[in-house]
């Protein structure tokens, strides 16, 4: 209806052109390599590329790699999007009011947002060692030598990582939920203090669901995020120990540097078709929410 | 029913009275809260740059029994070849972010003015970016292919469709709350397209733009992940030296000069950010509410 003579005139289809190049070249075209690289046996190791069909993928999945990998994304995922999201709406309530020092306070919690997520890697790796930072204060604490090995546990240790990459963004988090907050209209709570609703119920019945917009953006970008997470996890643990915290991008990083680049490429498509099958479904869930306010 | 009332008024009181309490506990839980969580993992960076290798064996809170700081930043400063990476980083940076910004905006104003189901279909393809991975692996064959392997031109081109679809998907959308009308009395001046763009929109994409600048810069300049694949190896970026810095300095427990690194590439977006602190944390905040 809109799309008239008039309008097509004055805002041409060919201002489309450089931008969809870009997109086209830079980002599609590669995607759609990624389908059929994977079906091949590129690597540094021959100048030929061949066909080998399903291989690569027969290969990740009976060597119980691409399982592993996937699992452990997932895991790490949830639970960044779970403790990021924790952070940010608690040090957001706890800095709502717009006092000096809690301005002061919400720039200090932004700046590991800033930082490389490199660094902040390496500076947890430092305070984690079994003979660090961390286990000296809490040493000091309960009077005893403590040896907690944060970054060398099987089990534990993608948890650890996960707190990490939540330290590192939480200071994101925390300004969207300040910016939903203050979208709430002061006369509906004033309303709720009227009727006598105590402060959590407050939040949980009001504040909360009202936060929805906001809690859409963070969990979205969390899972994101940490699906196509690299810097903090090789920065802590290189994906160690005993591999048990090597993401999907960790991997395709590792046989990249080895020269198995169609390994690599599967990897990275698995990880492509994971994130459209989840990334999709959570949005639109989230969304609905939205809407039923 | 005026029982009811009753325990409710009184509970009202009580949390009026919780409210007080709360009201005086809480700049000194917030102070607390800054301290432990970002002025300790920061205190730890800053005074272990400035120890030598045997104090920084284990980073900890305790200052330096000797300062040296200007050893520490001189041997990183070479070792980590800082003015290459910084020249390096800001020369990716800069033309990435402009072009992406230009071209995305360009292309945002036909999408958000044109209303047809192929503008629709465009639409959608061209946000889709958002939430795809990057084919990080075949992006470097066909940067081979093109000859732009290894090349800031290449890591330019990959950053550029990288977020592509960020400019779009808030430009088009700043841009539909923006009046027809505008466009039209420059029209009747008998204005070109690219005037009325560069006249009439372009600056009042001021703020979403400002803000799409500063996410952008953020993730380029940070960003290790991409720039290994593309250019790792054959320009020097602030992130992909700190690795090498530490890939090495792990090996050898040169924690000092880590975290020595970790202080110089730190402090010009540092520096940046707390000049502009206002600025940029009511850009992302405003661009990311709606």
């Amino acid at each position: 209806m809109r799309d008239n003579v008039r309008h097509r005139a004055a805002h041409p289809a060919r201002y489309l052109v450089p931008a969809f190049v870009v997109l086209g070249v830079f980002f599609f075209l590669p995607t759609v390599f990624n389908f059929v690289y994977s079906l091949t046996d590129w690597s540094s190791f021959k100048s030929e590329i061949a066909f080998v069909g399903l291989q690569n993928f027969q290969d990740l999945i009976a060597s119980g790699t691409l399982l592993s990998s996937l699992r452990i994304t997932l895991v790490y995922a949830v639970l960044v999007a779970l403790f990021q999201n924790l952070f940010g709406l608690l040090l957001a309530l706890l800095l709502e009011r717009d006092t000096r020092i809690n301005r002061f306070a919400r720039v200090m919690f932004f700046i590991p947002v800033v930082m490389s997520a490199l660094a902040a890697g390496y500076v947890f790796q430092a305070i984690l060692k079994p003979d660090g930072a961390a286990n000296a204060v809490l040493g000091a604490l309960v009077g005893h030598p403590v040896t907690i090995p944060w970054l060398g546990d099987t089990t534990w240790t993608l948890v650890v990582v996960a707190l990490v990459h939540s330290w590192k963004w939480m200071g994101l988090s925390m300004l969207i939920y300040l910016a939903g907050l203050k979208t709430i209209s002061e006369d509906v709570l004033e309303a709720a203090r009227l009727d006598g609703a105590s402060a959590w119920t407050t939040f949980r019945d009001i504040r909360f669901p009202l936060l929805a917009p906001a809690l859409t953006f963070n969990v979205a970008t969390a899972l994101l995020g940490s699906m196509n997470g690299f810097d903090i996890v090789q920065a802590t643990t290189g994906g160690g120990p005993a591999r048990t915290t090597e993401l999907l991008n960790i991997f395709i990083f590792r046989t990249f540097g080895q020269g198995l680049f169609a390994q690599a490429t599967t990897m990275s498509l698995v990880l492509f078709v994971v994130v459209v099958a989840l990334a999709f479904p959570v949005i639109r869930t989230l969304r609905k929410r939205e809407e039923v306010l | 029913m005026s029982s009811t009332r009753y325990v409710n008024s009184r509970r009202g009181r009580h949390v009026d009275s919780r409210h007080g309490v709360w009201r005086r506990v809480q700049p000194f839980v917030a102070i607390l809260a800054v301290v432990l969580l970002i002025g300790m993992p920061l205190w730890i960076v800053v005074v272990t740059a400035g120890k030598t290798q045997g104090e920084a064996l284990n980073p900890d809170l305790s200052l330096p029994t000797t300062w040296q700081y200007a050893e520490n930043f001189a041997a990183v400063w070479e070792q980590g070849r800082v003015p290459a990476a910084f020249f390096g980083s800001l020369l990716v940076m800069v033309p990435a972010v402009v072009g992406v910004l230009a071209l995305g905006s360009l292309a945002s104003w036909v999408l958000a003015r044109r209303g047809s189901r192929l503008m629709a279909v465009l639409y959608a393809l061209a946000i889709s970016g958002i939430v795809l991975p990057p084919a990080v692996v075949t992006v470097v064959l066909l940067l081979r292919q093109l000859g732009l392997a290894g090349t800031a031109i290449g890591m330019i081109g990959v950053y550029m469709g990288m977020y592509m679809s960020t400019v779009i998907f808030f430009v088009t959308g700043f841009i539909r709350t923006i009046p027809v009308e505008l466009e039209e009395a420059a029209r009747v001046d008998g204005a070109g397209p690219l005037r009325v763009f560069g006249r009439i929109i372009l600056p009042l994409l001021a703020p979403v733009l400002s803000t799409a600048t500063i996410l952008i810069c953020l993730y380029v300049w940070n960003d290790v992940f991409y720039a290994f694949f593309v250019v790792g190896g054959r320009l020097d970026t602030l992130p992909l030296n700190l690795f090498q810095v530490a890939s090495a300095g792990l090996y050898l427990d040169n924690w000092h000069l880590i975290f020595a690194y970790v202080v110089l590439m730190s402090l010009p977006l540092l520096v940046v950010f707390i000049v502009a602190q206002r600025k940029i944390i009511s850009g992302i905040t405003s661009g990311a509410v709606k």
